[in-house]
C-alpha cells in the first residue's frame, strides 16, 4: 500500500520533470539542422541563377552560397543537374487546422486559428512533397471580419503544434466580402450584411467601434476619474489593425468590393493589406498597385459561383505587369500539392518570365506575410528552406525530390515511407477509403464548418 | 473643310467604338481547305513524321510531303507541331456554368434510377467554358451525369458547334455509380456497418433493378411506357457499353464479377485504386477512363504521389487507359493531368495516346477520332512544342475543318486589360 503511495508519487514528480522539460524544449525553439547541397542549379530568385553551386546551411541558416564548398562530417546532398530553389510559400491555406470557421458573428477578430494547430495531417506531408515549407493557415471566410491566422513551417514530424509556428512572423486577420459573408450572416441567419452595401457598413461599424475604444482606454490612462472600457479582446484586435500592428488578408472578388475596401481603410489610414482571391483584380490593378495592396491568387480557378464567372487565368500576369506584387496560392489540399505548377500557368496565360513566375510562389508570398527578411530567396542569413527538384521547377515535368525546413531534411523522395500518418485510429481495420477528392475542393477551403461548404472557396 | 475632318473624326469614332463593342465578342471561326506546312506531325497511330496535313471540309484528306493543296489555305507550320486534338473522356463541360448557381447545373436529376437522361439534350452549346477549353487543344469531350445509381447516358462532344447535335462526336454511352463502400469524402460521418449497411441495400436495388432490365429486354413486345428499362434493353443485351464508375479495390473486384456474370460491355471509370488491381482489370480486359490524375489520394496511408502513379500502373499492366479531368471548370487541364501521368511513370507518348487514340477506341470512334490519319476528323491543333508544357503556345486549333480563332473571354479579358484604358484617376 506505501509502497504503490509512493511510486504515484514517483510517477507525479516524473511526469511534473517531462512537462517542465517539454516546455523549456519549447522556448529553446524548433529543430535546427545542417546540411550541405552540393553543385546544384541555384535558384536565388533575389540574386539570379547560379550553375553549379553549393548552398551550405549551418544551424538552420543559410551560411554560404559558392562553388567548392567543402565541410567534413556534414550531411550532403548532391544535387548535381537538380533544381535548387527557396521553399514554397503559401500565402493561403487551410492544413493542420481543426477549425477553420467561427461562423457565429459577421465579427469574429477576437478568435485564431493558432489556437487549432494540428501537426498529424497528413496534408502537411503532402505539402511538402511538393516543395513547401511555410504555409499562411487562415480562417475561413464565413464573417466580414473573421479570426486572426497562423503563419506556420512544414516541420511535418513535430508533434508539439507549438513548433510549427514561425516564431516571429507578423500577425495577420482573415477578412471576407461578398457572397460567403453575405450568404451565412444575411441568407442563412437573416442577420446583416445580406449585400454588398451591408458589407460596407461592417467595416465602417468595427473600426468605429475600435476607434472610440481606443479613445476611451488612451483618456483612462490619463484620467484618474473615467473609467475604462470594458475589456474585449475583438476591440483590442481591431484596434491593433488600426495601429498597423496587424496584416489583413482579404477573401474578395469582385473589382467594386475590393474598391470599396481599400476607400474604408483609407479612411482609417490602415495601409498593409493583401486581397486573396481577388478574382477581378485585373480589372482593378491600377487602383491596386497606388494603394499598395497585394495580391494572391488562384492560378486558373474560376466558375465555382457567380462572383468568379468573370475571371481570367490571365489575373496573375495582369497584376503582376500593373506592379501589384502577386502570388499564387492553394486554398486546398489538392493544389497545395503542385504550387509550382500552378506558378508555370503563367507562362500559359501570359509571359512572366521563370524568375517573374517564381517569385509568386517564393518572395512575393513572403511579402504578403511580413516575412520576407525570414525566407522566400536563397540568400546568406535566411532560414535554411529549400525546395529540390529533378526538372526545372516550372516545366510540366519537374519533381520535387527534396525539401528541406531549418537545414532539416522534411521530405526526400527517395526514403519515402508510403505510410506517413501518426494518429492512426486503434479501432481501425484498414485505413479509410474517400471515394470523392472533388468534393474535397468543395468541402475543405474557406467555408469548412460553415454548412455552407459546397463551391465556396 | 472643317465638316468634313469633324465627320472622318465622328466616323472613327464610331467605328473605335463598334471595334470596342465586338472585342468582347469571340470571332466566328472559318471553314474551308486548308494546307498546314511542313510541320512535326505527331499522329499517335503512325510515329512521327515531317511533312503537311491537308483538311479539306471536315475531313484530314491528306499526310505526307510536299502535298499541293490548290486553292487551300496555307498555314507555315515550319518549326511547330500538329497534335490530334485532346480528348476529356469524363467531365462535365456545357452541363455545368457556374458551381454555386444551382439553376445553371443540369447534370444531376431527382432519382437513383434516372438512365433515360441524356447529357446530349441539355449540353448548352453557348457555354463559356467551351472556348476557354479548346484553346488548351481539348476539342472533344465526354460530359456526363451524375448522381444516383443510373444517372444516365454520358455524351462525347466536340468543342465547336451550334446545336448539341452539330457537337455530337458520335457516342453516348450509359453510366452506372458501383454502390461503394467508402467514404463519400472527409466529412462522410457513418460508421464502417452504416456504410457496409448502406452499399448492400443499394447493391439489393441495382440487382433487382437489373433483373428487370434484363427481362424486359427479353421480351418481343413489351407494353407501356418504360423509358428506364427501354434505354437499357441493348446494354443488357450486351450491344451498348456501360461505364461503371467504381474506385475502391474491393468494388473493383466486386464490379469486375458483376459485369462478367451479367455478360456488360463494360468501361470502369474512376479506378482509383485501379494499381492494387490492374491485373484483374488486364486479365478481363475491361478499359479505364481514370482520373482527374491531379488529385489527393484515396486513403490517409497512401503515399502521396499514388494519384500521379496509378494510369501509368494499370497501363503497363497492359489495361487500356484513357485519362479524364472529372472537371466541371477546368476541363482545359486534361493535358497537365497527362503529363503529371507521365512524369510519374506512364511516359509521355501513352499519356499523349490515354487522350487521344485510347479514348476514342474505348468509346468506338477510332475511326473517326484520336489520330492524325487520311480520312479521320479534322479535329487537331497545331503548337509551338510539347503541348504538355506550360511555355507552349497552342497557335491553331480544327474542330470538324472549323479553324477555331484562339480566343475565349479569358483571352478577351487579358488583351482589354493587361493596359486598362483609362488608368488611374481619369477625369473629363
Amino acid at each position: 500500500m506505501i509502497q504503490t503511495t509512493q511510486h504515484k508519487t514517483w510517477i507525479g514528480l516524473m511526469a511534473t520533470l517531462l512537462i517542465i522539460l517539454t516546455m523549456t524544449h519549447n522556448i529553446q525553439g524548433q529543430e535546427m539542422g545542417d546540411v550541405l547541397i552540393k553543385n546544384g542549379t541555384v535558384i536565388t530568385i533575389e540574386d539570379g541563377v547560379k550553375e553549379n553551386t553549393d548552398v551550405l546551411i549551418r544551424d538552420g541558416k543559410i551560411e554560404q552560397i559558392g562553388e567548392g564548398i567543402s565541410i567534413r562530417d556534414i550531411k550532403t546532398i548532391d544535387a548535381d543537374g537538380k533544381y535548387v530553389m527557396p521553399g514554397i510559400i503559401d500565402a493561403h491555406s487551410h492544413l493542420g487546422l481543426d477549425a477553420v470557421n467561427e461562423a457565429t458573428n459577421p465579427v469574429t477578430a477576437e478568435v485564431w486559428v493558432g489556437d487549432a494547430l494540428n501537426p498529424y495531417d497528413v496534408g502537411l506531408y503532402r505539402a511538402l512533397a511538393g516543395g513547401v515549407t511555410t504555409a499562411h493557415a487562415m480562417h475561413g471566410s464565413a464573417n466580414a471580419i473573421g479570426g486572426q491566422c497562423e503563419t506556420i513551417k512544414h516541420r511535418w514530424g513535430e508533434m508539439n503544434p507549438e513548433r510549427w509556428r514561425m516564431k516571429d512572423a507578423p500577425r495577420t486577420i482573415k477578412f471576407a466580402l461578398g457572397e460567403n459573408p453575405m450568404r451565412v450572416h444575411g441568407e442563412r441567419n437573416n442577420v446583416a450584411p445580406r449585400t454588398r452595401m451591408g458589407m460596407e457598413q461592417e467595416f465602417r461599424r468595427s473600426f468605429a467601434a475600435a476607434k472610440e475604444y481606443k479613445k476611451e482606454k488612451l483618456i483612462a490612462s490619463s484620467n484618474k476619474n473615467s473609467q475604462r472600457p470594458e475589456y474585449s479582446l475583438r476591440l483590442e484586435t481591431l484596434a491593433d489593425i488600426l495601429d498597423g500592428n496587424v496584416i489583413i488578408h482579404c477573401h474578395s472578388y469582385r473589382a467594386d468590393e475590393i474598391l470599396m475596401l481599400m476607400k474604408v481603410l483609407e479612411d482609417y489610414g490602415v495601409e498593409d493589406i493583401c486581397f486573396q482571391h481577388v478574382n477581378e483584380g485585373f480589372k482593378v490593378a491600377p487602383e491596386l498597385a497606388e494603394f499598395g495592396a497585394t495580391a494572391s491568387v488562384f492560378s486558373d480557378w474560376w466558375a465555382y459561383k457567380f462572383e468568379v464567372y468573370y475571371s481570367t487565368a490571365y489575373n496573375a500576369t495582369i497584376l503582376t505587369r500593373n506592379g501589384v506584387i502577386t502570388s499564387i496560392n492553394s486554398d486546398s489540399r489538392e493544389l497545395i500539392r503542385h504550387l509550382y505548377h500552378e506558378a508555370a500557368k503563367t507562362q500559359r496565360y501570359g509571359d512572366l518570365t521563370d524568375n517573374e513566375a517564381l517569385r509568386l510562389i517564393t518572395i512575393n508570398p513572403a511579402i504578403q506575410l511580413g516575412i520576407e527578411d525570414r525566407v522566400g530567396s536563397i540568400k546568406i542569413g535566411k532560414d535554411g528552406d529549400i525546395a529540390i527538384f529533378e526538372n526545372h521547377p516550372l516545366s510540366v515535368y519537374a519533381t520535387p525530390v527534396y525539401t528541406i525546413v531549418d537545414g532539416v531534411v522534411r521530405f526526400n523522395i527517395n526514403e519515402d515511407p508510403n505510410d506517413v500518418r501518426v494518429d492512426i485510429d486503434p479501432k481501425e481495420k484498414v485505413p479509410a477509403f474517400y471515394e470523392s477528392h472533388i468534393h474535397d475542393h468543395e468541402l475543405e477551403g474557406c467555408m469548412q464548418g460553415t454548412e455552407l461548404s459546397t463551391h465556396s472557396h | 473643310m472643317k465638316m468634313s475632318t469633324s465627320r472622318i473624326i465622328l466616323t472613327t469614332i464610331f467605328a473605335l467604338s463598334i471595334l470596342a463593342i465586338s472585342a468582347q465578342q469571340i470571332s466566328k471561326p472559318t471553314y474551308g481547305p486548308v494546307l498546314l506546312k511542313g510541320a512535326t506531325i505527331y499522329t499517335v497511330t503512325e510515329g512521327i513524321i515531317e511533312g503537311d496535313v491537308l483538311i479539306e471540309e471536315n475531313l484530314i484528306t491528306q499526310v505526307g510531303q510536299d502535298l499541293d493543296g490548290g486553292d487551300a489555305l496555307v498555314i507555315d507550320c515550319n518549326g511547330k507541331r500538329i497534335y490530334p486534338g485532346f480528348m476529356d473522356s469524363g467531365c462535365k463541360i456545357g452541363l455545368a456554368e457556374i458551381g454555386a448557381v444551382s439553376l445553371t447545373q443540369d447534370f444531376n436529376e431527382l432519382g437513383s434510377f434516372t438512365p433515360h437522361m441524356k447529357a446530349l439534350t441539355a449540353v448548352n452549346p453557348s457555354s463559356v467554358h467551351i472556348p476557354i477549353t479548346r484553346v488548351n487543344g481539348v476539342l472533344t469531350a465526354f460530359t456526363i451525369p451524375a448522381g444516383g445509381l443510373f444517372p444516365g447516358q454520358g455524351a462525347l462532344i466536340n468543342m465547336h458547334g451550334y446545336t448539341p447535335e452539330s457537337m455530337s462526336a458520335g457516342f453516348e454511352g450509359h453510366l452506372l455509380n458501383w454502390p461503394s463502400s467508402g467514404r463519400r469524402h472527409r466529412w462522410d460521418r457513418r460508421t464502417d456497418e452504416e456504410i457496409n449497411k448502406d452499399k448492400e441495400k443499394a447493391l439489393k436495388k441495382l440487382n433487382e433493378f437489373w433483373q428487370s432490365v434484363f427481362a424486359y429486354a427479353n421480351i418481343s413486345s413489351p407494353e407501356g411506357y418504360k423509358p428506364q428499362l427501354e434505354t437499357l434493353k441493348d446494354v443488357a443485351k450486351g450491344k451498348a457499353k456501360l461505364l461503371v464508375e467504381v474506385n475502391k479495390k474491393g468494388d473493383i473486384l466486386d464490379a469486375i464479377t458483376w459485369v462478367n456474370e451479367n455478360e456488360v460491355d463494360a468501361i470502369f471509370t474512376g479506378v482509383a485504386e485501379g494499381w492494387r488491381v490492374a491485373d484483374s482489370l488486364a486479365k478481363y480486359e475491361i478499359p479505364v477512363i481514370t482520373g482527374p490524375i491531379l488529385d489527393n489520394p484515396s486513403r490517409d496511408s497512401d503515399r502521396y504521389d499514388t494519384p500521379y502513379t496509378n494510369a501509368g500502373k494499370m497501363a503497363k499492366a497492359g489495361v487500356l487507359v484513357a485519362i479524364r479531368t472529372n472537371e466541371s471548370d477546368n476541363v482545359r487541364n486534361l493535358p497537365f493531368n497527362a503529363a503529371f501521368a507521365a512524369n510519374y511513370g506512364m511516359g509521355v507518348e501513352t499519356a499523349v495516346e490515354a487522350i487521344t487514340i485510347n479514348p476514342a477506341k474505348i468509346f468506338g470512334v477510332d475511326d473517326q477520332l484520336g489520330s492524325i490519319e487520311e480520312g479521320k476528323q479534322a479535329n487537331l491543333f497545331v503548337c509551338d512544342g510539347d503541348p504538355f508544357e506550360m511555355k507552349t503556345r497552342i497557335t491553331h486549333v480544327f474542330i470538324n475543318g472549323y479553324n477555331i480563332p484562339i480566343e475565349s473571354r479569358q483571352t478577351l479579358l487579358y488583351d482589354e486589360f493587361l493596359e486598362r484604358d483609362p488608368g488611374l484617376n481619369i477625369k473629363d
